[in-house]
């Protein structure tokens, strides 16, 4: 490990690719929000065109690349809003248009090697420059940044957008926002990932943390840290296995997918096993249901004919016999709410 | 012929919630819905009932600003709706059978969405604001499931949580779809009481369903809408008067979803100009 950070272009493409886990999850997880998982895909065949452009113009092809998919996210979002049946396939011919687009411009110019188009769509450990390296840094900024200040926003927007219509919340300026920041996020990650598995950075590792989150947020911070983990690892290790860095990561990611899938599922199974349901009633424990509420470890349960309710997911969990332990010196009188009396669930 | 409220309206009402006058609603230029002359007081709940396709949907899409106004005039709360910027006022609460499963959250964070309309546009949920939230949850009785992924509760604690989305923003008035739609009998119970304890609070509430059911005994006005017109208007008593008439007509169905739900009009008398159900035994 020592000597891999002692090499000059592993030191760039580690950097880079702390940058690009860390952002790649946290814009991925609006998207898989709203069922785009594969808009960043059609993204980096834009950004093709882009580098394609830059190499024959001699311009930084990182910037090219910035603009047409900059360009490209904002004709994309605004065509899915507007046109409502051919949206798709417009769509379509955007990203071939791109892909062809880049991949015929880069055969006219003078790098235009097999090799090199090859570092562009699968990531290479390679090819991050210095110069590049400020200008990602920059971008992950902005993108982390505009996505923490944005995040409850492009959740309310991403979770039901008909409501956030309805209640004044600029829909259409929020879906842009997001466009972008998907085509900038591509950017940041084409040298190390590549543009053709860019999308997977974004998605695995919140599919990877969907399998288990609880909430939003703590879904969020899982995905980061799977998509640092896998971002990381693959760079580190394609050094090694002299492999493309961008296949590397995504394998990583993928296999962190596998893992977590069949832990929670062991984990689901044994879990069940465990925790038994009590019987259903057609009423709701609360402050008027007139069944008492004690304290039960770290949770209040409700005395439902001598059991033990605790509220889980949907339903009630049976959590034993309740034992009344009145107060010291106050054994006679017992609070009448306390006692189990025979209302079997009916209403107060 | 379209409306059976005997008392005019007038126009600059103080406590007018919507007004609508003339009101056409529909999908580009196409009107589901025409001819709406409809207004809704501080205090009333309304239910606007009717089977589905009659268009009451789209009345509640079009106060909402969610479809085109293809005539008339809309006016929320002495405003005109294209003037009309404080949105969060309406409390829309959707008919959804279940909610986002795309992503995982809490309860809390789908409620804690209501609340962005109340707050800048880079502003955070601040103390006050989680109060509001979790007071909002209370009050759909679901306090307890704050932090309770959402897709693990049932369908009409779902519908709780949405209606607590709404809550969470302080509506003048509650705007809801299909509320017991999909929702199992216990739960409308469970439901209609949330909702009485809303009346207690003097919430006002557009209720638009295709069943009264559990909801019947809140109501103070209830509109019946068909073939996209307004066919009644009136208060619940003149609506079971109403009703007992279509009955004695026709002397057989006594089942309340009969009436609203798969006759296409209330029947033949005053109320309805044409009845082409007319061949029913």
């Amino acid at each position: 490990m020592i000597d891999l950070l002692t090499v000059d272009f592993m030191q760039r493409a580690l950097i880079a690719a702390l940058l690009v886990g860390t952002v790649a999850p946290m814009v991925g997880i609006f998207l898989v929000q709203r069922r785009l998982s594969l808009i960043g895909d059609g993204m980096g065949h834009v950004a093709l065109a882009g580098v394609a452009i830059g190499l024959v113009t001699g311009a930084a092809p990182v910037l090219t690349a910035l603009v047409a998919a900059v360009v490209a996210a904002v004709v994309i979002e605004l065509l899915r809003t507007r046109g409502r049946t051919n949206g798709d396939v417009a769509l379509a011919v955007i990203f071939y248009g791109g892909i062809a687009g880049g991949v015929v411009i880069i055969s006219k110019s003078p790098d235009g090697t097999p090799a090199n188009l090859m570092k562009y769509l699968f990531g290479s450990i390679l090819t991050t420059q210095r110069s590049d390296l400020y200008v990602f840094a920059g971008l992950a900024v902005l993108i982390a940044v505009t996505t923490w200040a944005l995040r409850p926003r492009l959740f309310a927007v991403a979770n039901d957008e008909e409501y956030a219509r309805a209640v004044g919340i600029p829909v259409l300026p929020l879906n842009i926002v997001l466009a972008v920041l998907t085509a900038t996020t591509v950017v940041v990650a084409m040298r190390v990932v590549g543009l053709l598995l860019i999308s997977a950075l974004m998605i695995v590792p919140n599919a990877a943390s969907q399998l288990f989150a609880r909430s939003f947020s703590s879904g969020l911070r899982w995905a980061i840290a799977f998509g640092l983990v896998s971002s990381v690892g693959g760079v580190a290790l394609s050094y090694p296995l002299d492999t493309p860095s961008g296949g590397t990561i995504v394998l990583l990611a993928v296999a962190l997918f596998v893992v977590t899938a069949i832990i929670t599922s062991v984990v689901a199974r044994t879990g069940s096993r465990r925790h038994e349901v009590a019987e259903t009633h057609a009423h709701e424990h609360g402050v008027e249901c007139g069944h008492p509420a004690v304290t039960h470890g770290d949770h209040v349960d409700y005395v439902h004919d001598g059991h033990l309710h605790a509220a889980h997911e949907g339903h009630y969990d049976e959590h034993g016999v309740h034992h009344a332990h009145p107060e010291p010196g106050d054994a006679r009188a017992e609070p009448a709410g306390t006692r189990p009396g025979p209302t079997t669930g009916s209403r107060p | 012929m379209r409306s059976a409220r005997l008392v005019p309206v007038e126009p600059d009402d103080a406590d007018a919630v919507v007004t609508l006058r003339g009101a056409a609603f529909g999908y580009g230029d196409r009107a589901v819905l025409t001819d709406v002359d409809l207004t809704i007081h501080s205090g009333e709940i309304v239910a606007i009932v009717g089977p589905n396709g009659s268009g009451k949907s789209t009345l509640m899409k079009g106060v909402l600003g969610l479809n085109e106004r293809v005539a008339g005039t809309v006016t929320l709360f002495g405003v005109d709706s294209n003037e009309f910027h404080d949105r969060a006022r309406l409390g829309y609460v959707p008919q959804r059978h279940t909610l986002s499963a795309s992503v995982r959250a809490t309860a809390e964070e789908i409620v804690a969405t209501g609340r962005l309309s109340r707050i800048g546009w880079l502003g955070r949920l601040r103390a006050t604001d989680r109060q509001i939230v979790a007071r909002s949850l209370e009050v759909v009785g679901l306090a307890d499931r704050a932090a309770t992924e959402v897709s693990t509760l049932s369908g009409g604690q779902q519908r709780r949580v949405l209606i607590a989305r709404a809550l969470a923003g302080q509506p003048d008035v509650l705007i809801m779809d299909e509320p017991t739609a999909g929702v199992d009998a216990a739960n409308q119970h469970v439901l209609a009481d949330v909702l009485a304890r809303l009346v207690e609070r003097d919430v006002t509430m557009v209720i638009v369903t295709h069943e009264l059911g559990a909801l019947e005994r809140l109501l103070t006005r209830i509109v019946v809408i068909d073939g996209g017109r307004i066919r009644f208007d009136g208060t619940p008593q003149e609506y079971a008067h109403a009703r007992d008439r279509v009955h004695h007509d026709h002397d057989s169905h006594h089942h309340d979803l009969e009436l609203d739900g798969h006759r296409p009009s209330l029947g033949p008398g005053p109320l309805d100009v044409t009845h082409p159900d007319g061949g029913r035994p």
